[in-house]
């Protein structure tokens, strides 16, 4: 184990390296530029005994992932943004094909207008395409993920693509101490990639077939269930992760300060670290205050935060996405959640950091300070008007 | 010795599909397999091939055999051979079947891509003039002329009014390891191109016309001839392109009537004199650019 | 070798694979109703050249003692071997019923 001052991208692409692809196939896109320009200095330095396929689109480098996966390779691609919508095509090709793939995606803003910020409308728009999601917070989590993510999605129960979510800039390129386990460490905590589901010399197969109405609903059931097996796994992984790097990780969700909180935010991805910190500093003024960060998107953590809000009063979710003409996607996800729960207490959604948007220190003591009125509401974050149609 | 009806391989690789009687492309596929052997990998994008012959539980590959995204017949035969590769195996045959539609137009840039990289794939085009699969759609390999469900021959089209995009030419402009164009209609010269073609490293494309008796208007029993008569008319043309030079394989002496091949099929039906004369001109201007670019072989 | 008719047809949710993914080469149904005329090679005729059989899109025509017979589950009744076959070997007959 070693301590690096790495930037998100550059954390991602430790972990990618220790967690040894052997089919690498990219194609450059802002910001998530880095994690491959280091990938191919890897191949090029015997760091990284992988091939590195130089395509000429997004959808080439996810069709080429799955065509090294369907020979049982393990195969990484990263993304961002438009990169993401343009092997569209491919995202649930590889869920139905039960490829476990693992791509990395900068979350960018999507056009129009033109803009390489972050904001998590890019993954969040491909949230039904089957493939799991996580969103990390920072480098370190980052690094984390890219390990972990073979050893779920590869799970033999699993078996379905892996996409790890890190906010564009705000966590890609920016810097922070991170520690990067050993290859001794890494090699005691994944195994081989091992499947039955590939191309065979010895015993050949027909894959990716077509299945009728007969047949299709059962293999999308299978897909499903696949989907849901990701807590159990994930739960399994994070505890042999813990004995082998020392680092503990909580499931699908983190809860912090949670436990006797009359008001709960819950968000994803980097501003949780400012929610934390704000969340400190509220709490020091005797505010019962609390957040729940959303770590996995797919699958939808339902039973964590129906756990989460039992016993608050209000909750408000931040998040940098919106479904135009109706809300927040996470939103509604998490108020489906309460609803199957049982759980009627207000919940307001605020949309924010759209385009790279800066999400303020202010706005989110703010956002605390809302949640007392006890009220549902569907607001921009930095916008006076509501935009509750209700 | 070269190969022909009594060398070829006796196993049957493509049986059992679904394909319309007497399809073109159907037999393409089934020779090539038969050349290529039990070690081949095929990949097939959405398309007739594809639906035809993976309707589970019926999976009509005897080998290894994928149905790829249709833009991405290159780019997953580049994946499924770079990942064996990564894994130590050898000995095996990346092979692609795609059609005219799944080359030309939507998959054309994974092609490029794949060619660029000089990966070690043989990608074969069936081109049956028309997006087959979905009811006879103008794809940029429909001929001058033909009548299609998108370019109707009504009274201000004549059906397309666009040339045959130069496919050919267009991969061997790229620099590409080998290439070559082929015929149902001429099964040695093809079953051979694809033998040597899996001796070569690198990327090889074979663009083969596989005529479709559903899409074209001509009897199940007509495929084969009706190949032919393309090639001894000299609206197709069998060559090679090898180390950098275009090599032509056969010359008729004498070009057989164009206006009989075109009169058989029903997608011509309406091709009015006018129309017929381009057609003989292009072929005439074809003919005289291969003459003066390419080597006699 | 070559695909061939199997008399399990998987169905059932724990029948089937967990992925996309099955045996090479599994048919489970024929192709004999689609025709409405069937080749019938004249044994007499046939001097054993193989065009037929290398011709055929089907592949359902197969050495057999120097001539050629044809696997009529999968035949479709495309005439293309009647013809190629210069001896005029391969008549098409109308299939009964």
């Amino acid at each position: 184990m070693a301590k690096k001052f790495l930037s998100g991208n550059d954390a991602f692409a430790e972990g990618i390296r220790l967690a040894k692809p052997q089919v690498i196939s990219a194609y450059p896109i802002t910001p998530q530029t880095i994690v491959v320009e280091r990938l191919s200095e890897m191949v090029e330095q015997g760091l990284l005994p992988a091939e590195f396929i130089h395509v000429e689109s997004e959808h080439s480098a996810l069709s080429c992932a799955m065509g090294a996966c369907a020979v049982g390779a393990r195969a990484f691609t990263a993304t961002s943004s438009q990169g993401l919508l343009y092997m569209a095509e491919c995202l649930p090709y590889a869920a139905g094909g039960r490829f476990p793939i693992v791509m990395m995606n900068a979350n960018r803003s999507t056009a129009l207008p033109w803009n390489i910020y972050g904001d998590q409308r890019d993954s969040i728009s491909q949230l039904d395409c089957g493939w799991i999601q996580s969103y990390a917070e920072n480098a370190q989590e980052a690094l984390d993920f890219a390990l972990m993510s073979y050893y779920i999605a590869e799970h033999k129960e699993v078996s379905t693509p892996f996409m790890v979510n890190l906010d564009g800039f705000v966590l890609t390129h920016t810097y922070e101490v991170v520690e990067v386990p050993s290859e001794e460490q890494a090699n005691a905590f994944l195994p081989a990639y091992e499947t039955e589901n590939k191309l065979d010399l010895q015993h050949p197969r027909n894959l990716c077939f077509s299945a009728g109405p007969e047949h299709n609903l059962l293999f999308k059931y299978k897909e499903h269930q696949g989907l849901l097996k990701v807590q159990s796994v994930v739960q399994e992984a994070e505890e042999k992760f813990a004995r082998i790097f020392g680092r503990s990780y909580t499931g699908l969700t983190e809860s912090y300060c949670t436990e006797d909180a009359d008001y709960l935010l819950i968000t994803l991805g980097s501003i949780a670290g400012l929610v934390k910190e704000r969340v400190d500093r509220l709490r020091a003024r005797g505010e019962k205050v609390g957040l729940l960060r959303i770590r996995y998107l797919r699958p939808f953590p339902n039973a964590e935060i129906a756990e989460a809000v039992k016993r608050v009063k209000s909750i408000a979710v931040l998040e940098k996405d919106v479904s135009f003409g109706n809300e927040g996607t996470v939103y509604t996800n998490v108020n489906s959640a309460l609803q199957k729960a049982g759980i009627s207490i207000p919940s307001s959604n605020y949309i924010g950091g759209l385009g790279g948007k800066n999400i303020a220190a202010e706005e989110i003591d703010a956002i605390f300070d809302e949640l007392k009125q006890e009220r549902t509401k569907i607001c921009f974050v930095g916008l006076e008007n509501e935009t509750d149609d209700r | 010795m070269s190969l022909n009806a009594k060398t070829l391989c006796e196993d049957e690789f493509f049986y059992g599909h679904k394909a319309c009687a007497g399809c073109g492309g159907s037999l393409a596929v089934r020779i090539a397999l038969k050349v290529l052997g039990e070690r081949s990998i095929a990949v097939l994008p959405a398309g007739c091939m594809s639906a035809v012959g993976f309707n589970f539980p019926q999976l009509c590959f005897g080998n290894n055999a994928i149905i790829s995204t249709f833009a991405g017949t290159a780019s997953m035969m580049t994946g499924i051979e770079a990942g064996l590769r990564a894994q130590g195996v050898t000995d095996y045959q990346v092979v692609g079947f795609a059609g005219d539609g799944g080359t030309a137009d939507i998959g054309l840039q994974a092609l490029s891509g794949a060619i660029d990289r000089n990966d070690d794939v043989l990608y074969i085009c069936y081109d049956n003039e028309a997006y087959m699969n979905t009811g006879i759609q103008k794809s940029s390999l429909t001929p001058f002329g033909a009548k299609t469900t998108t370019t109707p021959a009504g009274q201000r089209i004549h059906g397309n009014v666009r040339q045959k995009k130069n496919m050919f030419e267009i991969v061997c402009a790229h620099g590409i390891s080998y290439a070559a164009t082929a015929s149902i209609g001429y099964l040695n010269d093809f079953m051979n191109k694809v033998e040597k073609a899996s001796k070569i490293k690198g990327t090889k494309y074979i663009h083969i016309i596989a005529p479709c008796p559903t899409g074209w208007g001509i009897a199940s029993d007509e495929t084969v001839a009706i190949a032919k008569e393309g090639v001894d008319c000299g609206l197709w043309y069998l060559a090679e392109y090898e180390n950098n030079e275009l090599i032509l394989n056969y010359k008729p002496k004498q070009f057989s009537d164009i206006k009989e091949y075109v009169r058989k099929q029903g997608r011509f039906k309406h091709v009015s004199e006018e129309d017929m004369q381009i057609i003989v001109d292009s072929r005439d201007a074809k003919w005289a650019a291969i003459n003066q670019n390419f080597k006699m072989g | 070798m070559k695909p061939y008719l199997r008399e399990h047809v998987p169905s059932g949710i724990d029948d089937i694979p967990e992925a996309t993914a099955y045996e090479a080469g599994y048919l489970v149904t024929k192709n004999a109703g689609w025709r409405n005329v069937k080749p019938v090679v004249d044994q007499a005729r046939c001097v054993g050249c193989l065009q037929c059989y290398l011709h055929c899109p089907e592949g359902v025509i197969y050495k057999d003692h120097g001539k050629v017979s044809i696997d009529y589950d999968f035949c479709k009744g495309c005439g293309i071997c009647r013809k190629i076959c210069k001896l005029g070997a391969i008549c098409m007959e109308p299939e009964k019923g």
